[in-house]
């Protein structure tokens, strides 16, 4: 049988290694360390097409992260999807700055990317981004493929008919 | 018409007696034991004692799971991540599949076998061998000395346990993916914490083997203290405590998933 003390220090052991285990998938595997959620400010953006964006997708600004998707919702006044931004708010952008809807790799999944301008005045909560680029959805550009390809081709039998022509 | 009507009383007088009536004992069992275990706090090497009994003795057979669950997840991962161009992403793979799913799930069986089992077969042989009635004798009430510090050692063990196996087997993941089969370590651990949040996989993964620790000891100390106090009594209530629970596990992990992860 175990003396109480020796009990003592293996259930002291455990609880040591359980909590360290929990940092350890805290810290390690989900960073909590660069989560700040305290520290944002909140700002808008509209856009046509939102394509398969989803909330907490992250927003990235040359390629870093600088904050996370907040909410998504469609605006029935002017058929919008309106996309709200927290941004952590150690990051500054100028009031021009640009969003486009990108796509990490080729089925990666879809951010937003930010683009600074050159304004003076920086961006606050409530502020709505005015130029927006809408994600690129697969069908249109098959589509607008085949249509610009159909016109070349059109060309070249106009071409090849008025070549006839000339011959004759 | 009066043979099926009968065959249908003798249905519903099964499920009443057997089903609805332990449910509802059972019930009973855990609110009485958490009303009486101001004692298992107020006297808490008495829980010291059993947790290490049953999250001490636990620890090894997770540490050695987890790091062969996480291994396998690696081999596997990579081998399909692989087809589609995409192993680096094994990181995520490995971690999202432990900290949601495996490691609570896991572990909650795991912990069920293990100790869950031991404390069902040594209350219930207390009980045949008239331990708890000598105690009631001496006016101390076994709820509070026995169940109640058993059942705390079981919510309190099963969290950590959960948690160990998770890292263990995230580190399993990383011997085998980066180590073995040289998955560039870099974007192992950066995707991986890029995919993992902390509020929505963590936390809920938590909570998972909280529930669990609730669902399995509370399991456990019923059917022991519920058990016949014959020798097939205690075996047949071992046997049971560990099938419901394991169950108990997979149903509400079921029904917990599909409330924390439908809208991702």
């Amino acid at each position: 049988m175990m003396t109480r003390k020796e009990i003592d220090l293996w259930v002291g052991i455990f609880a040591v290694i359980g909590i360290g285990a929990m940092l350890f998938l805290s810290l390690k595997v989900a960073n909590l360390t660069t989560l700040g959620t305290a520290d944002t400010y909140q700002i808008r953006a509209k856009f046509d097409n939102i394509g398969g964006l989803k909330v907490r997708a992250p927003v990235k600004s040359s390629g870093v992260v600088v904050g996370r998707v907040g909410e998504i919702r469609f605006d029935n006044e002017t058929f919008e999807a309106v996309v709200t931004l927290n941004i952590e708010g150690r990051y500054q952008f100028p009031k021009d700055t640009s969003a486009k809807i990108l796509t990490s790799g080729l089925l990666g999944e879809q951010y937003v990317g930010l683009t600074a301008g050159g304004d003076q005045v920086n961006l606050k909560t409530g502020d709505v981004l005015k130029i927006t680029q809408s994600a690129v959805v697969l069908e249109n550009l098959i589509s607008q493929f085949l249509y610009s390809k159909a016109a070349e081709g059109g060309d070249k039998n106009s071409k090849a008919a008025e070549d006839g022509e000339k011959k004759k | 018409m009066g043979r099926i009507a009968e065959l249908l009383r003798a249905l519903g007088a099964r499920i009443v007696d057997i089903w609805i009536w332990r449910l509802g004992f059972a019930t009973r069992f855990l609110l009485i034991t958490l009303r009486e275990s101001g004692t298992s706090f107020r006297r808490f090497h008495l829980t010291i004692r059993e947790i290490y009994f049953a999250g001490v003795h636990s620890l090894i057979i997770i540490l050695v799971s987890g790091l062969f669950v996480g291994m396998v997840l690696g081999l596997q991962g990579y081998d399909t991540l692989a087809r589609y161009g995409s192993s680096d992403a094994l990181g995520v793979l490995v971690a999202l599949s432990l900290v949601r799913e495996l490691g609570p799930v896991i572990a909650g069986l795991l912990f069920a076998s293990r100790a869950g089992s031991a404390i069902t077969a040594e209350i219930g042989l207390m009980k045949a061998t008239e331990q708890l009635s000598a105690m009631e004798m001496m006016a101390v009430d076994p709820i509070a000395r026995v169940v109640a510090p058993r059942f705390w050692a079981g919510v309190i063990s099963m969290p950590l346990l959960a948690a160990l196996f998770s890292a263990m087997g995230v580190f399993g993941g990383y011997l085998v993916g980066v180590r073995l089969i040289g998955v560039d370590e870099g974007s192992f651990w950066s995707q991986m914490q890029a995919a993992v949040d902390f509020r929505e996989d963590i936390v809920n993964g938590v909570i998972k083997s909280l529930v669990f620790g609730i669902a399995v000891t509370w399991i456990a100390v019923f059917e022991g203290y519920d058990a016949p106090p014959t020798a097939e009594g205690v075996s047949g209530a071992t046997t049971r405590t560990v099938v419901i629970s394991s169950l108990a596990i997979l149903a509400l992990d079921f029904v917990m998933t599909a409330l924390m992860f439908r809208g991702i």
